[in-house]
């Protein structure tokens, strides 16, 4: 990751590629540094809930139930009594969990499948992206609706059917980088020298499309966090009593909406703080790693072009 | 495209077959409570009924209509036969027939939402890249695609109501009758999803005018003294344009998913309900034929968006 202005080229003679990246992250992108305490709050929310969350998710308070934010209660209860505040802090935890497990096998089928079709090419990538092209023009949430009725509700379950439906859709930006590079002349004097197929796919390929490839993890993740809530929503996520931000706002939430509205508050406002969070944080890092929107300072690039000359 | 439609029926047929708790167990369940099972109607009679006695690729082949049907006839897609319903006496179309207008209402305003609030706000974060402006347009942009729909839409179901104790008609206006209140009732659905909608075009639209403004063109635009306002609408917007009308195909599916839960939420009687009512009851000829349908849609508007690829890029030439 060569930088265009001097003062990048030095840092990097200083730092790592990681700490001088988030050193631009800070310096250039205050948008992106927001994102990144949120996606951080919410990775800590995630892995410490039980230390973090003041009761049991499922633990019942009779004597409280639809109550309003109080000392007690600090976000209110919900229709059984349960604390909103450890159900929300839980619910992070299981969008962490979704968020980063979804998409690492998302990113994973999208690269096997894009190296595939854009190594291989000829007839077995024509078949393959009719298949791409039929998945796609189904409507994610249907296909995701079926494949759920059919292997049954549950974490597992929703990690592998978002994985593999969001990889497929992800295997055609992989695949379309994938041919932009293997035309190189690396690559043909890789092959030249009788360089092994598994070789130059691992070594030459794979380390050139590393930029595009997470970029698209970076999009995937907020992407299958609300893709499980709207799942959870409609009743083909997480079971309950696992309180998942998408399920907290169905169900019992929404019987009682009109008798009290903070159990179906919280959890649609920690969902959108996460996604506007993670979001803002990918879209910094695509800014970052993507050399073709790199570097615009003034309007149209023109500052930034007499930066680079200095 | 033939390919594709012809992969999509494979899979929303079979895929929807194997989702467990057959329709003949339910049936015969509801049978046996209301105390219709009489001693010769068993589940064999139900299936023979059904067309389900027959193995699963005749089942198949009878629904495309390549395969006769139990009495000999050809009676499938390509005669224009989409099935009949399992549960009710309707064929497919039939229930489609008054339920399409909605969803093609939603679908369509959202998609004029979106584009009304993605392409001016996304021009104008372009062209004042790293200004505040920017900063605040990039920031709703991302916050359109970040606040969940379904929960937006309860809670402009929910806040109205207790406020002003305004609440959505749940009784279906048809244009036809009252425009006005047809379109009062579909512009806070048809709201909430344009906004989710808008978001990822505004960062297409975006990225695209910050690419073509730094092509060479544009600057020779600037060095013969063209102004502002021709620079960036005419030469930049045009072509910044093109990549976002992909886009706009790509949205197809999401849009489709986006107004079943919106019709969900705000009791539309349209296409999306219908689907997740009949997945839920496994009445198979239904799911699988809407399905189709909004695949043949999806197809059918990403070819159209080729087309107009030709049309808008001087470029691109089909044979």
């Amino acid at each position: 990751m060569a930088d265009s202005s001097s003062g990048g080229v030095a840092e990097t003679k200083k730092h790592s590629a990681l700490v001088d990246l988030l050193i631009r992250l800070v310096k250039e992108k205050p948008l992106g540094m927001v994102g990144g305490v949120i996606t951080l709050l919410l990775l800590l929310t995630g892995i410490f809930a039980d230390f973090l969350a003041p009761y049991p998710y499922y633990q019942i308070h009779s004597a409280d139930i639809l109550g309003s934010p109080s000392a007690q209660f600090w976000l209110g209860t919900d229709f059984m009594g349960r604390d909103l505040l450890s159900r929300v802090i839980y619910g992070a935890r299981i969008s962490v969990i979704i968020g980063l497990s979804a998409s690492t096998m998302a990113t994973l089928v999208a690269t096997f499948i894009g190296i595939l079709c854009g190594y291989i090419g000829g007839k077995f990538d024509l078949i393959a992206q009719r298949f791409v092209d039929a998945v796609m023009s189904l409507p994610q949430l249907v296909v995701l609706i079926f494949a759920i009725s059919v292997i049954g509700a549950g974490m597992l379950q929703i990690v592998l059917v978002l994985g593999i439906v969001w990889g497929i859709g992800g295997s055609r930006m992989v695949r379309s980088a994938v041919i932009g590079i293997k035309e190189n002349v690396y690559v043909e004097a890789a092959r030249a020298i009788g360089c092994p197929t598994t070789r130059i796919l691992t070594r030459h390929i794979l380390p050139n499309i590393m930029a595009p490839i997470i970029i698209y993890f970076s999009t995937v993740v907020p992407g299958v966090i609300l893709t499980e809530s709207a799942l959870s929503f409609l009743g083909f996520g997480i079971p309950p009593p696992t309180p998942s931000w998408g399920s907290m706002l169905t169900g019992g939430g929404r019987i009682y909406m009109f008798r009290s509205q903070w159990p179906i508050i919280w959890p649609g406002l920690a969902l959108a703080t996460v996604v506007y969070g993670v979001n803002m944080f990918g879209d910094a890092l695509r800014d970052l790693l993507d050399p073709r929107l790199r570097g615009g300072v003034g309007r149209y690039g023109v500052r930034a072009e007499k930066e680079e000359k200095k | 495209m033939i390919p594709t439609v012809f992969l999509v029926s494979i899979i929303v047929f079979f895929l929807i077959r194997l989702i467990p708790g057959s329709i003949v167990d339910s049936m015969v369940g509801q049978l046996e409570v209301y105390g219709g099972l009489t001693v010769e109607m068993d589940s064999s009679v139900i299936e023979k009924a059904l067309g389900l006695d027959v193995p699963i690729v005749v089942q198949y082949g009878r629904w495309v209509g390549v395969v006769p049907g139990a009495d000999g006839s050809f009676n499938g897609i390509f005669q224009g036969n989409f099935g009949t319903s399992m549960w009710r006496p309707a064929t497919v179309l039939e229930e489609v027939a008054f339920r399409w207008p909605v969803t093609f209402q939603l679908g369509l305003m959202a998609m004029i939402i979106a584009q009304l609030i993605a392409l001016p706000v996304g021009i104008f974060s372009a062209l004042r890249q790293d200004t505040w402006g920017d900063y605040i347009s990039r920031s709703f942009a991302i916050l359109c695609i970040s606040i969940p729909y379904f929960w937006l839409g309860t809670m402009v179901i929910v806040f109205p109501s207790l406020w002003w104790g305004y609440m959505p008609p749940i009784m279906l206006i048809h244009f036809t009758e009252d425009p006005m209140g047809n379109l009062k009732m579909f512009i806070i659905p048809a709201l909430v999803l344009g906004m989710t909608m808008s978001g990822m075009t505004m960062r297409m639209t975006r990225t695209m005018m910050l690419e073509v403004l730094r092509q060479d063109y544009i600057r020779t635009a600037w060095a013969k003294g063209l102004r502002e306002r021709v620079v960036t609408l005419r030469h930049a917007l045009k072509n910044a344009l093109i990549p976002v009308i992909t886009v706009i195909g790509w949205q197809v599916p999401v849009l489709i998913g986006g107004t079943v839960i919106i019709e969900q939420i705000f009791c539309l009687p349209g296409m999306g309900r219908l689907l997740i009512d009949a997945t839920l009851r496994r009445d198979y000829p239904i799911v699988s034929g809407v399905t189709l349908i909004f695949a043949a849609a999806v197809v059918l508007i990403n070819l159209m968006v080729d087309i107009a690829y030709g049309f808008l890029d001087p470029r691109v030439h089909y044979k």
